[in-house]
């Protein structure tokens, strides 16, 4: 549910992001990071974000999700081990709680890519920046 | 002839949320106000403890409630009942409040009252266990509620919300008895998440535990504010 909201708040950014291009190219893939310690499922993202792009500039941009993995570290152990989500998180040879967390919090755009053509200009689809605003 | 070029974002997904958290706490701040947020699941007592919390404490602080319920106002008119501003928002079907929400009721109440006059403000947020922990609208410190009914597990399969939390009270302990649940087992699934939440059991029914809690929340309030009551 929350990811529709979170799909808004990723079109917004990327038309931010456009709106601060001197040329208004076409999106080609837009990579995302996922933590596995997030309350973010990625096909949940992915079907919001092809609804909500639907007859935008974004309409046919891949959304290309990453997930990492969650990774704690121990410090009575000095050592990262891998918690078992929904399992045990606690330290699997000392049992200390989990308390830093390395990897899997993140929710990140990484980045665009888009495309540039040789006589890059306007492209017809660049028009429909303001629809994907009215729609976020 | 296309070329593909990459641009680097490295955007928090959230970072829209995130500023408008910042802003409501930078007001929040200027007012010398503290802010709870407070979630739970559905039904896990949070309307019923703050209902205890306004009893005890609404004449030793300036306390107002955001209420978040996403179709009703029925947990609101349980709070006006003990006379302080209470904002009702209606997230429709939206599963958590976000800051611009939060943004929205702490508008509501600048204009109905002097905020300034304010010790505390608890959010009470839509009852998940999933989607709010997410999202921060502007507290100084999350309260997570589980009840006993809800099963020793719920930790471990909630665990971000319980990552999250500062203060964690164990709700309804006056079941416990009729129940097969440890409430240590509770704490040690939430601490295993989580080494430095506070675990404190209580029963708003019967009273028990009320005092720690109403403790901790005078603890939090501001010292500025606390000395002028």
């Amino acid at each position: 549910m929350h990811e529709t909201d979170m799909t808004r708040a990723l079109i917004m950014t990327i038309c931010d992001w456009r709106e601060s291009q001197p040329e208004k190219l076409p999106v080609a893939k837009v990579f995302l990071t996922v933590g596995q310690f997030t309350c973010v499922e990625p096909a949940s993202l992915q079907f919001a974000f092809e609804v909500q792009t639907r007859d935008t500039f974004l309409d046919g941009a891949e959304l290309v999700i990453q997930e990492t993995p969650l990774i704690a570290f121990c410090h009575a152990c000095q050592a990262e081990y891998r918690p078992e989500i929904g399992l045990q998180y606690a330290c699997p040879d000392c049992r200390s709680p989990m308390d830093d967390i390395r990897s899997g919090r993140e929710l990140k755009i990484d980045r665009v890519q888009y495309f540039q053509t040789a006589q890059s200009g306007e492209s017809p689809r660049a028009v429909k920046t303001d629809h994907a605003h009215q729609k976020s | 002839m296309h070329q593909i070029i990459d641009d680097t974002l490295g955007i928090n997904l959230l970072h829209a949320n995130q500023a408008g958290a910042d802003h409501n706490r930078a007001h929040f701040d200027e007012w010398g106000v503290t802010c709870l947020n407070l979630m739970s699941s559905p039904g896990a007592g949070k309307t019923a403890l703050l209902e205890k919390t306004l009893a005890a404490l609404s004449d030793v602080l300036k306390i107002a409630i955001i209420e978040g319920d996403m179709t009703t106002e029925l947990d609101a008119d349980r709070l006006r009942q003990y006379s302080v501003p209470v904002v009702a928002i209606n997230t429709g079907r939206a599963c958590h409040l976000d800051a611009r929400m939060v943004a929205g009721g702490m508008h509501t109440l600048a204009e109905n009252h002097t905020p300034e006059d304010l010790d505390l403000v608890i959010v009470e947020n839509v009852g998940n266990l999933v989607c709010p922990a997410e999202f921060e609208v502007g507290e100084h410190a999350k309260v997570a509620l589980l009840s006993v009914t809800e099963g020793e597990d719920k930790p471990l399969k909630y665990p971000v919300m319980f990552r999250e939390a500062d203060v964690l009270l164990i709700t309804k302990i006056d079941l416990a008895p009729y129940l097969d649940v440890n409430l240590e087992c509770i704490a040690d699934n939430v601490r295993q998440v989580n080494p430095h939440v506070t675990v404190l059991p209580v029963s708003a029914k019967t009273g028990a535990g009320l005092n720690a809690w109403l403790s901790w929340v005078q603890s939090v309030v501001k010292p500025s504010q606390m000395t002028s009551v």
